[in-house]
């Protein structure tokens, strides 16, 4: 395939550098705010405020960040907060997602693609159209404040997502496979284990990661569900802004270390997760 | 097999054998399907109940009113309320401009990206970045680096060419957020539309180069129509999304004439300060309606094609 001549533009030597330069000038401008506040958090506040380099980069800010003064949000425990919810929660939904996308891609229920759509309808109801309930409920139990109620509300954020995309990975195990192993007698949990998910193992990890991205981002519910004690990342960034004196190379600091996890695991998964995400709606 | 003869398949395999597949079959979703009606629906269906009554937060009242049915009150007030109105324009506003314009910046990404050239893979890296920021830190980011008045860098960069500097947020607020906004979904658009000119079939494409296509040609009767469900992927999650922005809007302008979006508004009205909970289930319950209208039309039609 000649990718290159694909969209047939640019036939010509010059034209081809030209479009490669504009790739590249498009990308560094569009990554430049990112660039900057990494570049931001290793300045002090005054050249920071001033936005200028006189006094050299330093580690200071990170430093001052990991210090938690007494009576506010820690790194740590705002670490802690999010590391246990979004792994928690994670693994639920894959606990609910891999059966149910079993009986959507697999042995087919009739009216799959009823049940399909349900679970995809769950993600138009605006957030705010079931808060109160849940805050009021939330209250009446003594859940605020705790990881229980995140838990419980990611797993719900994800989940019709996580069944979208394993659904679309498991339709592209072998037929063949699954008959003869159904042949065997082999029950579903075995089937599952030792068929199925060696298959789709690379569509399912990043399955997982895009429910950790959007659980580790998620910053609404924290905010309204978890005064203090379970405050997680999101939260944690944003006490970072102060009214007095200068902090933008601190907050910066604390963004940077904040996407950091979330980033990394991005970029080393990013071509199989849009394939679950689109493979998904388009088969 | 196509969809429609393996569901006949499927039924005929349950009129086969009346005791095994058909319950069997479903157990597997059981869980699932529990889970997101006992955490989606049933609250819903309290929302509703609430949207009844006149209920408020009895801890934020100084003189508590006990709570009553007040019938259809409080639809009635929805449609002569002059915010919700306006909240309502700036949700589909922002929705509109949002997702068509990181669509069309998205889509031109992917072109771009799609030929070979010195450092493609190190560049698709960069450009999806933003897409995997926390929302929350990228408003931050925008906010307090780029527009901000004091410390600014796009201010700065106006200050030194020798113009007058803007007060980004405050004189633009829809448009500081929809900047955010787009910045963040157009690296995810690329994605999708990469993911659709991988899987054009080359052939054709040859074929057609052969037979002396001019290039536009090929990009508007062959490429443009093969991308036409990813286009529509694209905007329908991208929709689902934007049209509940909310960190961006809390974090920048915490509210305000441009750039509150119905669900600011709603926020705003109950949990956010005005605990009513009764009327603002009545604005959640009318805008979960024409949302589930809106966006159901959508994805049938995603189905469909």
């Amino acid at each position: 395939m000649r990718r290159g001549t694909k969209l047939g533009v640019g036939q010509h030597r010059a034209v081809v550098a030209g479009l490669g330069m504009l790739a590249w000038v498009v990308g560094l401008l569009w990554i430049f705010p990112v660039a900057w506040t990494v570049l931001t958090s290793f300045k002090t506040e005054q050249d920071a405020a001033a936005q200028t380099l006189n006094q050299g980069l330093t580690f200071g800010r990170y430093g001052d960040i990991a210090r938690s003064t007494t009576g506010t949000l820690s790194l740590q425990s705002a670490f802690t907060n999010s590391l246990v919810v979004v792994v928690v929660s994670t693994i639920i939904v894959l606990l609910l997602a891999l059966p149910a996308s079993y009986a959507l891609a697999i042995r087919r229920i009739p009216k799959w693609r009823d049940v399909l759509f349900f679970f995809i309808s769950t993600k138009f109801l605006p957030v705010v159209a079931s808060i109160f309930p849940i805050y009021v409920y939330a209250q009446k139990w003594n859940l605020i404040g705790t990881w229980t109620v995140l838990i419980v509300l990611y797993i719900a954020i994800n989940l019709p997502l996580a069944i979208w995309m394993t659904r679309s990975f498991f339709m592209e195990v072998p037929r063949e496979l699954i008959e003869a192993a159904e042949i065997d007698g082999t029950s579903l949990f075995n089937q599952l284990r030792s068929v199925i998910l060696p298959i789709a193992a690379p569509g399912i990890a990043a399955t997982a990661l895009l429910c950790v991205i959007f659980a580790w981002n998620e910053y609404f519910y924290a905010l309204q569900l978890n005064f203090a004690n379970a405050s997680t990342m999101p939260q944690w960034v944003v006490s970072n802004v102060s009214t007095r004196g200068n902090f933008l190379a601190k907050l910066s600091a604390a963004s940077t270390i904040a996407c950091l996890p979330v980033v990394l695991a991005g970029w080393a998964a990013q071509k199989r997760m849009i394939r679950g995400l689109s493979m998904g709606a388009l088969k | 097999m196509t969809a429609a003869a393996a569901d006949a398949a499927l039924a005929k395999g349950k009129a086969g054998d009346p005791f095994s597949s058909a319950w069997r079959r479903r157990l597997p979703l059981v869980p699932a399907l529990l889970y997101m009606v006992a955490i989606t629906q049933l609250p819903f269906v309290v929302s509703i109940y609430y949207s009844f009554t006149n209920l408020k937060d009895k801890t934020q009242s100084l003189i508590p009113e006990p709570t009553k049915f007040v019938g259809f009150d409080n639809y009635k007030q929805i449609f002569s309320d002059p915010f919700f109105r306006q909240a309502m324009w700036t949700s589909v506003k922002m929705t509109v401009l949002a997702v068509v314009l990181s669509l069309v910046i998205g889509t031109l990404f992917a072109i771009l990206l799609d030929r070979k050239f010195l450092g493609q893979g190190f560049i698709r890296t960069l450009l999806i970045t933003p897409f995997l920021l926390m929302p929350v830190v990228a408003a931050l980011i925008w906010k307090q680096q780029m527009f901000s008045s004091l410390f600014g860098v796009l201010n700065k960069a106006l200050e030194f060419v020798g113009l007058n500097s803007v007060a980004f947020i405050s004189d633009h607020p829809l448009g500081s957020i929809v900047t955010v906004l787009v910045w963040q979904w157009t690296p995810f658009m690329m994605l999708i539309m990469l993911a659709g000119l991988h899987s054009q079939p080359s052939d054709i494409l040859e074929a057609a180069d052969v037979d002396g296509a001019t290039s536009f040609g090929v990009f508007r009767q062959l490429t443009l129509p093969h991308l036409r469900p990813y286009l529509e992927l694209g905007a329908l999650l991208g929709s689902i999304y934007i049209v509940q922005a909310f960190d961006a809007i809390d974090v920048m302008t915490g509210g305000g004439p441009g750039s509150t979006n119905v669900p600011y508004f709603v926020y705003q009205e109950s949990i956010g300060g005005g605990f009513r909970y009764g009327s603002s289930s009545a604005y959640a319950i009318v805008i979960a309606t024409l949302a589930l209208r809106l966006l159901s039309s959508l994805f049938r039609d995603e189905q469909r094609a």
